[in-house]
């Protein structure tokens, strides 16, 4: 019998990242995504965003004034939401949360709605721009690797060990761990533990998220419950509806007469 | 009286010929988007996913339809038979109107060829597909109600008369389907609370998108109504023009109470006046295109004149038309985030609205369109 299989979950402990942006060279190699032509935009950061050929980036983020100037590294790719508001929103169901963690996507299903790209909190999918027929791209978690007992290739390349990935339970509890054990050093708070209902990807810092970037006003809920809650009371919405006009033609067309009712109404 | 001097009215005039350019530069534009992909014909971004297609031609487009539904709503529901002759138009306006979103969608896809997809791949979670299949549905509802115009050209009279039968179970599935899916875009939005700027977002916001998709729905047909009586060399409706004119008064008021209520509600009313582009621009939105017009309409003399009607009725349009851009754009950009759309975006947009009037003025050239009432009466 085949072990269950745990969802894994992915800490990046910020003050440990060095900028070396070996996650970015390790993913383009396991993922065989493409190089782009680059361009210096003023930061560190290169390329300037995340795209179809680049699930994952380190983004290079000065804090802090005159003397006391901060430099942050910050690596980002998809959060792997447990519940995404990307499989929600998806017509086609083309993302899915798989039992190991991921969020995958099946590239064969897409319509090409885009409605992932703004549905997510995170901002991650990204778009084949360039191409004639384009699919969404976005980090996979290295579900190919997982399924092999390996680690995703960002997390091994990684020389400082800033990337701890284990069980989902257990990464939560290293997390809070290292808050309770450092005290001072990291601000309290694990985000992704509670952003959009949880993710599976999880980051410490020691300078403050909102001053980093990080999109601090996402809800500490599933998103998907807020479309949910619209569509799951449809069949009521219909019933009612239905019922209603046909009471109300019912009675406006009682005799069928109608003719003088409308001079009271309208004028 | 309506449908005899449309004869001498040709097909084509110089207007006519302007139109058909207009959509020819729009064709040409949208085979260069098939042929070259999303990238090379506009200025969307991975930062911009959504623009001018599905902000003009999807979500503006569904509700400048919404008359369809409306107008079919009072006559056979609450037998006001006042607005009997206007049925008809209505009807053909809201088909040409999903006809012309369902191209855009399909321009707009990234993978056009699978734009069935959501009908055989079910995910009952998403917006998208509870839209995809209310407008399917719809466009079949309204292609039915509008189908009596071909047979009584046709003289099929036994179709006509089993279509007759079905007609109030049409008309309630298009009230119903209408409801769902005009309510559902805003409902697209629900899922972004973090992006779509607090002025725009609200867990009502379905509720208050169907609101004004009513109001804008009477308002086409309002506008619609002036403007082909004037290409047809018809007689304006004035009474019919009046009761419209009240019946979009009405429906402003419950928007604008329910959007000021609902942004207090929100806690988010004192944002309105923090100066920002958004915030102005959420002026404009509701000063220029919902009070205004209703404070217009709420006077007799406004109402009882072509002219007033019809000013009020545009206001009304690009009001809606304004608040579908402003949720949908402000959701996105901002940080450094622009857009504007390309030349073939616009061509598209312009083409797609240039087949519309087409269509319209092919319609009632050769259907019976305004001419359905004499008939009867």
């Amino acid at each position: 019998m085949a072990t269950v299989i745990q969802p894994k979950g992915a800490l990046i402990d910020l003050t440990k990242c060095i900028g070396c942006r070996g996650c970015q060279i390790a993913c383009k190699n396991w993922n065989s995504r493409g190089v782009q032509k680059t361009f210096m935009g003023g930061s560190f950061t290169n390329p300037v965003k995340l795209n179809s050929e680049t699930y994952t980036l380190v983004e290079f983020v000065e804090t802090g004034e005159k003397n006391d100037l901060n430099w942050d590294f910050i690596k980002v790719q998809c959060m792997h939401c447990k519940e995404p508001a990307c499989a929600s929103a998806c017509p086609v169901g083309a993302f899915q949360k798989m039992p190991n963690g991921a969020v995958n996507y099946a590239q064969e299903k897409c319509i090409g709605c885009r409605y992932c790209m703004v549905a997510c909190p995170f901002s991650i999918p990204k778009y084949e721009w360039d191409k004639k027929y384009p699919i969404v791209q976005k980090c996979t978690f290295c579900s190919d690797r997982m399924a092999d007992g390996m680690i995703p290739a960002c997390a091994k390349s990684c020389a400082p060990g800033a990337i701890y990935v284990d069980d989902h339970d257990k990464v939560v509890a290293e997390a809070e761990r290292r808050i309770r054990e450092h005290p001072g050093k990291y601000v309290n708070h694990i985000y992704g533990k509670e952003e959009a209902g949880g993710t599976a990807w999880m980051y410490l810092s020691s300078v403050p998220f909102d001053a980093l970037g990080f999109r601090t006003n996402i809800l500490k809920k599933p998103l998907p419950e807020l479309t949910w809650n619209m569509l799951s009371t449809i069949p009521y919405k219909v019933g009612g509806l239905v019922l209603l006009l046909s009471a109300i033609a019912f009675i406006r067309n009682r005799g069928n007469g109608g003719g003088s009712d409308e001079k009271g109404k309208e004028g | 009286m309506n449908g005899t001097v449309k004869k001498n009215v040709p097909f084509f005039s110089f207007g006519t010929l302007i139109v058909m350019v207009v959509f020819a530069i729009g064709a040409y534009a949208a085979l260069y988007r098939f042929q070259h992909g999303l990238g090379a014909s506009t200025h969307l971004t991975d930062d911009v996913p959504w623009g001018l297609w599905i902000a003009f031609d999807v979500l503006a487009g569904v509700a400048l339809a919404a008359g369809g539904f409306s107008i079919t709503a009072a006559v056979y529901v609450f037998n006001m038979k006042k607005y009997k002759p206007i049925a008809r138009p209505a009807i053909l306006t809201a088909f040409i109107g999903y006809l012309l979103v369902v191209i855009g969608i399909v321009i707009d896809i990234g993978q056009p060829l699978r734009f069935w997809h959501p009908l055989v791949m079910w995910q009952h979670h998403s917006v998208m597909f509870e839209v995809v299949w209310c407008i399917t549905l719809y466009s079949t509802v309204l292609g039915l109600e509008f189908a009596p115009a071909f047979l009584e050209r046709l003289k099929l009279n036994f179709l006509l008369k089993v279509l007759k039968f079905f007609m109030f179970p049409l008309v309630i599935a298009g009230i119903v389907l209408s409801f769902l899916h005009q309510s559902s875009m805003g409902g697209f939005f629900l899922i972004m609370p973090a992006k779509v700027n607090p002025l725009w977002y609200s867990s009502n916001l379905p509720y208050l998108f169907y609101i004004s998709a009513i109001a804008v729905g009477l308002a086409m047909v309002s506008f619609e109504s002036v403007v082909s009586a004037w290409a047809f060399k018809r007689e304006q409706e004035h009474d019919i023009l009046t009761g419209l004119g009240k019946g979009i008064a009405i429906t402003l008021v419950v928007y604008v109470v329910a959007k000021v209520g609902d942004l207090a509600y929100q806690g988010a009313l004192s944002q309105a006046f923090s100066g920002t582009i958004a915030s102005k621009m959420f002026l404009l939105e509701l000063v220029g295109g919902f009070i205004m017009p209703l404070v217009l309409l709420a006077l007799p003399a406004v109402r009882q004149s072509v002219s007033g009607v019809f000013f009020s009725a545009v206001l009304v349009i690009a009001g809606v038309m304004l608040n579908r851009f402003n949720t949908n754009f402000f959701a996105q950009l901002g940080n450094g985030v622009s857009y504007f759309p390309t030349g073939r975006e616009i061509a598209i947009t312009l083409g797609l609205i240039a087949l519309g009037v087409l269509m319209f003025r092919m319609a009632v050239k050769f259907l019976p369109i305004f001419h359905e009432a004499e008939a009867e009466h």
